[in-house]
């Protein structure tokens, strides 16, 4: 482990320290399987989740980072994130199985974003526009200055949003918009998120629900 | 200056907390859509890179503006050449180099030639930008006349596009300016305080910057990945400047005026590549420049919870002993006499 990733460990250790204690737990994916087994349902059997058109989307859970899952997962049980069905869900687990299946979703390989496929030229031109550019004339920052290039994601804060369900990202966009989602660091993603359009939102969602999410997706495709 | 500071704010979301600013529907509004009405200064809105794409221009050219541009933003492509830190131009110069209030380059475009106190001649465009290569990106800049050069200073004045040359009003947003001053002195306890909580997130708390899966995402503060003694931001007001106007990112002017001091306080007060300007000992350096610079910021100086002599040491970063062929180059000896 090189310097670096040490000080990244610091400064995650010192977070949950602050934040959410459970956080420093180690995660076991074995035994988050046996515990995930609720989350099925909805996330699926190879935490794909679903994106369901007209209705709530279901993330995709595989490959996340497992931290970014935990403390999301701490959020819904202390009401900093406010969703009915999670929250009931959530409160089942206690920090140990956060941890695993946070862990065991996290070992997953990444499958494929869905939603975007009916998206036209122009809406995927914007897109793309505001994952790699951003808008500045609107002081709308690009999604890759913090989800990373690619928007595969960022450490433990910024979650990786590429091959994710266009249905769940424009609900989670449209809910920071709203105030209704305010659970990140800082509120960077909820100052950005009010400056966007719901075309933005659209075109954003359907741009990341047809990248591939990881690297090697690209190389292999 | 104070009454033009802060013309796009219309109004402050949260009280003490202060977590945002809301914008007006461009950051690039019209005086007369301003509150501050009165504003005498000249507004420009540079062209996007859409309008590059729909422009007539010759195709030729759009291709060296559009390499300009991946230059500017991609910076790192010149890694071990050029760049010998961890920065892009974009790292400083936000939202491709247009923004107000984010140093917006174009403003070198109508501007220079110039005299320039920093190195006490007249520079052109690509002088300048030379000496944007030799300190903040600790490196050696591209030949006069190269093609990354030509592209570099093609994006710049392609960016000016409608914008008078020589313009006789001040410019809107140009540079970092620097918040009002703070009613404590800033304090570098206080400062690491605030850089933790605001800044770390990102940037680490040993102010590394933060790269993933070897690329690039957040830039280094401090330390060899970041810009050396000799960059205009090491000067405490520019880098209070930069952070009030554009920091936490998203959220311009969030922080207070004391907030932004201490930070810059107390990043200024780490360590960074030597100056390339440097003579072998650093008290001399520091007092060589420091009526044109460094009397703004604190190389030389001791700092005081740990004795450590900021600057006295003879770490180069990445590029070693390799020195940037622009700096102290003598320029117009021919006119000395007149």
């Amino acid at each position: 482990m090189n310097k670096k990733c040490l000080s990244r460990l610091g400064l995650l250790v010192g977070i949950s320290l602050v934040a959410f204690g459970a956080l420093a737990q180690q995660g076991d994916a074995e035994r988050g399987q046996a515990a995930a087994a609720t989350c099925t349902a909805c996330h699926q059997a190879y935490g794909s989740g679903m994106n369901v058109p007209n209705g709530e989307s279901w993330p995709r859970l595989a490959g996340l980072n497992a931290d970014y899952i935990a403390k999301q997962l701490h959020d819904f049980q202390a009401g900093q994130r406010q969703n009915a069905t999670m929250a009931t869900f959530a409160n089942m687990l206690d920090d140990q199985q956060i941890a695993d299946v946070a862990e065991y979703y996290s070992q997953m390989p990444l499958t494929l974003g869905q939603g975007g496929d009916q998206a036209d030229e122009a809406l995927l031109a914007r897109g793309q526009q505001l994952a790699e550019r951003g808008d500045w004339n609107a002081y709308i920052v690009s999604c890759q200055s913090c989800h990373g290039p690619g928007g595969t994601g960022v450490g433990s804060t910024f979650p990786g949003v590429a091959s994710q369900h266009a249905g769940y990202i424009s609900a989670q966009l449209k809910a920071w918009k709203t105030e209704t989602r305010s659970n990140d660091p800082q509120n960077l993603m909820g100052a950005i998120a009010k400056r966007m359009s719901d075309n933005d939102i659209q075109a954003v969602s359907a741009w990341y629900a047809t990248q591939s999410g990881s690297a090697e997706q690209e190389t292999a495709q | 200056m104070i009454s033009c500071r802060r013309p796009f704010i219309i109004a402050l979301t949260g009280c003490s907390l202060a977590l945002g600013v809301a914008y007006a529907a461009s950051v690039f509004a019209q005086p007369e859509e301003r509150p501050d009405a009165a504003l005498d200064m000249l507004v420009h809105e540079p062209p996007t890179m859409e309008d590059l794409e729909n422009s007539d221009i010759h195709p030729e050219l759009k291709k060296v503006i559009r390499y300009g541009h991946d230059l500017f933003t991609n910076t790192q492509q010149l890694r071990g050449e050029n760049v010998f830190n961890d920065m892009n131009c974009s790292s400083c110069h936000l939202g491709e180099g247009r923004v107000p209030f984010s140093a917006p380059v174009w403003a070198a475009a109508i501007t220079l030639p110039d005299f320039r106190g920093k190195n006490q001649h007249v520079n052109n465009l690509e002088e300048r930008i030379a000496g944007c290569f030799a300190y903040s990106m600790n490196g050696v800049p591209p030949e006069y006349g190269s093609d990354e050069m030509l592209a570099l200073s093609a994006y710049h004045q392609w960016l000016a596009t409608g914008a008078p040359m020589y313009p006789d009003k001040p410019i809107f947003g140009r540079g970092f300016p620097a918040p009002d001053e703070p009613e404590q002195t800033p304090d570098y306890a206080r400062g690491e305080a605030a850089y933790q909580n605001n800044c770390a997130i990102c940037h680490q708390q040993d102010g590394t910057g933060h790269y993933e899966s070897g690329e690039y995402v957040f830039p280094a503060p401090w330390g060899d990945g970041s810009n050396n003694w000799g960059a205009g931001i090491v000067r405490v007001d520019t880098m209070a400047g930069f952070i009030y106007q554009n920091m936490p990112l998203g959220q311009p002017r969030s922080l207070s005026d004391q907030e932004a001091w201490d930070i810059a306080y107390y990043i200024t007060s780490q360590e960074r590549p030597q100056d390339p300007r440097y003579t072998g000992d650093v008290a001399e350096t520091s007092e060589r420049f420091g009526p044109t610079f460094h009397k703004r910021s604190l190389y030389g100086q001791t700092r005081e919870h740990d004795g450590h002599v900021l600057g006295d040491h003879e770490n180069f970063g990445e590029k070693g002993d390799i020195k940037p062929w622009n700096v102290g180059m003598p320029r117009f000896e021919n006119l000395s006499e007149e």
